[in-house]
């Protein structure tokens, strides 16, 4: 008998639209020592059916409708929330996505991880002190002793995701569920956490839940996977059979959605650059008070006329700083940027306006990036009556245009952002940046906030209207496997300065730097990237 | 496929063009049964006291000295206070300094604090340091000593406390905009509009400010009944309106005194200052609500 028994788990939402049956009917067991991996977009209900399980969904409007949960020959769906209270300390434990906000920032690391240790166990607190530090070491943590009275603002994003992962080791839980616990962090650290959660599972012979939204992230460690859609499982299986047999059309979807291609350069007549950046220099704070932070360092570039040029980097490498100043929403400190052969450096805002419709930006969070308080027809409006492109009367035929070519719904035109999903989202913010008809868009992580499947659509549409609108852009993104599907040349950034450039092809054939290896090694499901699994399903595109 | 087409192009082109935020906030308000009837309260009330010299068939300052302070009664509904004038008609009268007070002053507060909190939380940096310098010293000011000297300079009348209550409540509303702006600047839909080449001004009114009025309405809403005990508590220094003309808040504080013998010198001015806020506060959550698309659109 398996450590974990779910048969039949129903969890619904009852809420004033009527019922939403966020887990329909869900199986599948975890033994020990072993990986399984639940994959599904946003809203599948993968976390739903962990947290419903530990008692950790509101209820109401949440309510658990049938089924059971075998842990430990006790059905967890049928415990008191004292008797829960002792499995989530002891049997099952959870790693959450977002380490900068599940860590209390008024407490030091060492008081929070010996906190479960005093509440469920009777060691002393040197005891668990003891532990405690034991632990930090073994999650790789340097220097444990002193890290111990360490403030959580002091760690970084992947050492804080440690610090958590040794938060839901101490009790020595049998079973770790560890919730899309590497989707806030760069692909070198993801590579890094993902390895030693691995290895913790060999280790410990534990098991782990691991719920994420991308196959390509599991594809090196899971052992077995489940394909969630809309509340149920559909396809089940060992990591090779899904990777190589899938069946189900939903799980050939999504393994079609890794961007796992390169593009073919597009031929250039390079005569002249769109965007010319010459010793760019973008500096914070102030030298005088020894707090200035070079977040772009003496990048020279050249951007040539309808190309897509990739630009990547880990977080903090300034590539988005990079991309802004360029469009002079960042001020320059030194030197010199070019746009059409005309110098920009120091035009003032008016001087700036006229050419503002000529070079556009998408933003990496739909969310933020849409005015919540304005509708899709006063969005995409603005821009067209700003720069005179549209009148009075022919608005309406132009709003309707623009929605038609970024592929939104005309019966949506009078909706909130709201009420659209995450890609719909993009779709607006991308009408709104290219309705100027644009020569030039800088895209920030258009994709990173998106689901997998999402994330193709949303990239065909970018390659689509690229195509159409003759435009030049530039890409930025820490992806790589994302980069190298779109891009015709592709950069480097590595604090504030750029360390190498070549086509794709060159990149990830003949990586120069360290640097650049660095991050190549780092990218989750290679294999699966470059098509080395065997037959993986799906077109090519 | 075409015909769907069709049918959108032509449902779309029925459609009325760009509905904006307030009209799009007036349709959700009027769904709001509680809002609706705070507005129909403050409506009627509103409209009785600014007709109160047609249709109050006493004036305010009439007395009958015979009468004294009588009990309700067929020819006064509300009973007469100590000097036999028509109570009824002293609320009528006195709501409308009440809630001119009331809507004047914080129009002004309104007005003056969301567009000078706006701007200093917008532009930040230096501006944004003296500018909110500025609020703290109007902060530190003792605010009686301000009226007073208001009242000592320019004389005793009643624009002037309008002004003078204005004066002071701006400050609190420009804080509260202020901090909101300032983490609104940073959306990425702020840069996108700068990015569009969009002026300060616009982005400012169009972006920024329909995003803080949430906390604004519920602010507004509990600044109104503020300023009319504020004013109530001026009059009763002497520093506001003089008998024999009233307000709201001063025939309360005279009710209070007689409580015991003629409770209902207390009862209807009280019972008047409550309903009127109580339909302010209905209908300033339903404004709140209006103005967020997110609450429910069903």
């Amino acid at each position: 008998m398996a450590l974990l028994n779910v048969e039949d788990l129903k969890v619904y939402f009852h809420t004033r639209n009527g019922v939403v049956k966020a887990v329909d009917g869900i199986s599948f067991s975890v033994d020990r020592g072993e990986t399984f991996a639940i994959i599904g977009e946003s809203g599948s209900g993968k976390s739903v059916a962990c947290y419903s399980m530990l008692g950790l969904i509101p209820k109401p409007p949440g309510r658990i409708e049938g089924g059971s949960a075998r842990f430990n020959d006790q059905d967890l769906l049928t415990l008191s929330e004292s008797q829960l209270r002792k499995v989530r300390g002891k049997g099952i434990s959870i790693i959450f996505q977002d380490p900068m906000t599940s860590l209390n920032p008024f407490l030091k690391i060492g008081e929070q991880l010996i906190e479960p240790l005093l509440l469920h166990t009777d060691m002393s607190r040197k005891q668990a002190w003891q532990k405690a530090t034991e632990l930090l070491l073994e999650v790789g943590i340097k220097d444990a002793e002193k890290r111990m009275n360490a403030w959580p603002f002091e760690f970084s994003g992947g050492m804080r995701q440690r610090v958590m992962i040794a938060m839901a080791l101490i009790t020595e839980p049998d079973i770790i569920i560890a919730d899309e616990p590497t989707t806030a962090l760069d692909v070198t650290v993801q590579a890094q956490i993902l390895k030693l959660l691995k290895e913790l599972q060999v280790r410990r012979n534990i098991g782990v839940i691991f719920i994420s939204h991308d196959l390509s992230v599991v594809a090196d460690i899971a052992d077995n996977i489940a394909v969630m859609q809309q509340g149920k499982i559909v396809e089940q299986g060992s990591r090779d059979s899904i990777f190589k047999e899938a069946s189900h059309p939903y799980t050939q979807k999504l393994l079609a959605a890794v961007p796992d291609s390169e593009k073919v350069p597009t031929a250039l007549d390079g005569e002249q650059a769109i965007v010319e950046v010459q010793d760019l220099c973008v500096y914070f704070g102030s030298e005088k008070h020894g707090n200035q932070v070079r977040a772009v360092d003496k990048v020279s570039l050249r951007v040539e006329r309808g190309e897509i040029l990739g630009l990547v980097g880990e977080s903090g490498s300034g590539k988005s700083t990079l991309g802004r100043a360029i469009l002079r929403l960042v001020n320059p400190s030194h030197g010199k940027i070019l746009f059409e052969g005309q110098d920009i450096t120091e035009l003032k805002a008016a001087q700036l306006k006229p050419l503002r419709r000529h070079m556009q930006m998408i933003f990496q969070d739909p969310y933020a990036s849409l005015n919540p308080r304005m509708t899709v027809y006063d969005t995409l409006a603005e821009p067209l009556l700003l720069h005179n492109i549209a009148n009075k009367k022919t608005l309406d035929a132009e709003v309707f245009k623009l929605m038609d070519s970024v592929g939104l719904a005309r019966e949506n035109v009078l909706r909130y952002p709201h009420e659209f999903s995450g890609g719909q989202r993009q779709r607006i913010a991308i009408g709104r940046a290219v309705a100027t008809k644009p020569n030039f868009i800088v895209a920030d992580e258009p994709v990173s906030a998106l689901d997998v499947t999402i994330q193709a659509q949303i990239l065909d549409l970018l390659l689509e209207l690229v195509e159409r609108f003759d435009l030049t852009m530039l890409f930025v993104s820490h992806d790589l496997g994302v980069v190298r599907y779109l891009s015709d040349r592709i950069l480097v950034m590595k604090h504030g300065e750029l360390v190498e450039a070549g086509t794709a092809h060159d990149i990830f054939s003949n990586p120069q730097q360290d640097y650049t290896r660095s991050l190549l090694e780092a990218i989750p499901g290679k294999s699966l990237l470059l098509g080395e699994v065997g037959s993986v399903g799906g077109p090519d595109r | 496929m075409s015909e769907t087409t069709q049918t959108l192009t032509e449902s779309a082109e029925a459609m009325p063009r760009g509905v904006s935020l307030w009209q799009d906030a007036w349709v959700r308000l009027r769904k709001n049964k509680l809002a609706m009837i705070g507005l129909g309260i403050l409506g009627f009330v509103i409209v009785i006291c600014v007709l109160a010299p047609w249709i109050m068939p006493y004036g305010y300052e009439e007395q009958d000295l015979r009468l004294g302070a009588s009990a309700p009664s067929a020819a006064h509904w509300l009973g007469t206070d100590t000097f036999g004038r028509d109570l009824l008609t002293r609320i009528v009268y006195g709501g409308r300094v009440s809630l001119m007070v009331g809507f004047i002053a914080t129009a002004v507060a309104l007005l003056v604090g969301v567009s000078y909190g706006a701007i200093a939380g917008y532009v930040g940096g230096r501006v944004d340091a003296i500018m909110m310098r500025l609020v703290d010293i109007f902060y530190a000011l003792p605010f009686m000593i301000f009226i007073i000297l208001l009242m000592v300079v320019f004389g005793r009348n009643l624009f002037l406390l309008f002004l003078a209550i204005g004066a002071v409540e701006w400050l609190t509303m420009a804080r509260i905009v202020r901090g909101q702006v300032q983490s609104l600047r940073q959306q990425e839909f702020v840069e996108a509009a700068i990015s569009l080449g969009l002026p300060p001004t616009a982005i400012i009114f169009r972006h920024v400010i329909p995003n803080v009025l949430g906390p604004v309405v519920v602010y507004t809403t509990l600044t109104i009944p503020q300023v009319m005990l504020l004013e109530a508590f001026l009059s009763f220094l002497g520093l506001g309106i003089q008998p024999p003309m009233s307000s709201w808040g001063l025939l309360i504080s005279y009710g209070v005194e007689s409580m015991e013998e003629y409770p209902w010198l207390l009862i209807f001015p009280g019972l008047a200052l409550s309903l009127t806020l109580f339909s302010l506060n209905f209908l300033g959550d339903g404004l709140r609500d209006a103005f967020d698309p997110k609450a429910s659109k069903d």
